[in-house]
Order: C-alpha cells, then structure tokens, then sequence
C-alpha cells in the first residue's frame, strides 16, 4: 500500500506572459490578453502532495505544522501579493505561465527534509489546472 | 481499463495521543488536535475502481453493490462515530487521515470482487487528503 499526502494552500499574484524571444506582434498573437504590458492577476491554489512512511508513533508521514512551515516560508511567503515577473529571480528570464510556475515551485518545495515530494499541482484559475511530478531521471 | 468513483461523506470524532509520550510531548507534536475532549470532521471519501466493463451490463461493478459495501463498511462503522473509542481498527493508532486511509483501503480491499479497488481518497478537510494505492498501482 502506497500513501500520498496532500495539502492545499493558495496565493494571489499578478504576472504577464510576455516573451523577450518573439516580436510584440508575436506575443501578442501567442499570449492575446495575458500579454497586457500592465499585468494581470490570479488566486492561484497550490496543492502540495509528499509521500513516505507512516511514523508509527504520531501516525503521521509528515507533521502537517512542520509541512505548511516549510511551504509557507519558500512559496507562500514569496509569492502572495507579488508581481511574479518582477520579484521572482526565475521569471526575469522565464515566462510565468503556470507550468514554469510548477516547475519552479516544485524546485524549491523539493528539499523538503521530513517527506518525498511527489507532484505540485497549480490551479490558476477553477477552470485550469497544471501538474508537476519532477523529470524521471532514471535510476 | 475503465475507473469509476462513487464518493461518500460521514462525519466523526477523534483525537491525537500517543500514551507512550507525557501530555507536553503530545501536546508539542500534535497541536490543538490532543485535545482529550476531541474534535471532529466531515470526511469526504472516494472510493476509486478499476476494470473492464462487462460486454452484457456495459459496468464495471454495479454500483448498487458498491454503495452496499461503503454502507455497511465505512458509513456503519465510522458515521457520526468517534475513531478513538468507537472502531476497533483503528485501536492503538493515532487517527491521523493517513491511518484512517490504510484502515478504510484494508477494509475495502477484501470486499471488492469485481474490479479491482484502484485508489482511496480520504478529505480530512477540503485543504487536506491521503490517497491511498495499493502495490501493484
């Protein structure tokens, strides 16, 4: 039997996809509204799944205070009321779209001492949502 | 392979205390949730099968049957129950959602004859739940 524990948390940001790599025409074509040079926003909801054994004396795979600590003080503090683009080191050179957003957030949750983190999943809005487990790189 | 999931909700009490530790220890991992006097929840559980449906009845498992087995599994044992005191499965566990997953898998496993019990999923609250999968996922 495998175990996935999974914490939901959530944050608002502004951001705009906008690619130094393609001309205006381009981004605009490729973008459409999300372009627009003034920004916009989201509340993004974040669930955090780990795995691991269950502790037999708290029954627990991770203590759930030591889990929303360590997920507060690397993302939520980072990025709730932010401007993705223009206070996130990753994304001065990165598109923030959601899956870059995955990837980054899956990077920094990863050292997460006390359980394995197995996916971030973001929902940028009720209506989309984007999964990351990591890249498979073999045994 | 088909997955088909029938979801369930009960409500109950618990509590977290493990007898091996003095009331600070338990009181310094567990948080609000050793509190003696207990708590409680609305569990919402989803129960996910899998299988090839059947080529006369076009299902996987009749979910009549499925609905049976939650009832008389999980819904009688565990509704407005408290976990501590009240469900012997659980006796010496602290009732941690991730326990009460294992517990509610172990139950279902056995029980599911048609198709095969894919996943469990247990909400504690809408902010947390525990998948359960057994081995061979």
């Amino acid at each position: 039997m495998k175990l996935h524990l999974t914490r939901r948390y959530s944050f608002a940001a502004a951001h705009r996809l906008h690619s130094p790599q393609l001309s205006d025409v381009e981004n605009r074509r490729v973008y459409g509204k999300c372009d627009n040079p003034f920004g916009h926003g989201h509340n993004y909801a974040l669930e955090v799944t780990v795995s691991g054994p269950v502790d037999p004396a708290t029954g627990m795979i991770a203590n759930l205070a030591q889990l929303d600590a360590f997920v507060h003080r690397e993302v939520i503090e980072v990025f709730d009321h932010k401007n993705l683009n223009e206070e996130i080191p990753a994304f001065r050179a990165a598109v923030p779209t959601t899956e870059n957003l995955c990837r980054e957030i899956f990077s920094r949750l990863r050292p997460f001492p006390s359980a394995r983190l197995e996916r971030v999943r973001i929902e940028e809005t009720g209506l989309n949502s984007f999964e990351y487990a990591g890249e498979d790189l073999g045994s | 392979m088909i997955y088909l999931t029938r979801k369930i909700e009960f409500s109950a009490s618990h509590y977290y205390h493990n007898p091996a530790w003095s009331e600070e220890e338990n009181r310094r991992v567990f948080g609000k949730c050793a509190n003696l006097n207990s708590h409680g929840h609305n569990y919402v559980l989803e129960v996910t099968v899998g299988g090839t449906p059947d080529p006369v009845t076009g299902m996987v498992l009749d979910l009549k049957e499925l609905k049976e087995i939650l009832e008389r599994e999980i819904m009688e044992r565990m509704d407005h129950r408290h976990l501590n005191r009240e469900v012997p499965e659980l006796k010496g566990k602290v009732p941690t959602t991730e326990n009460l997953a294992a517990t509610i898998w172990d139950l279902l496993q056995p029980k599911i004859t048609r198709g095969r019990l894919h996943r469990i999923r247990l909400y504690e609250t809408p902010d947390l739940f525990v998948d359960c999968y057994g081995d061979g996922r």
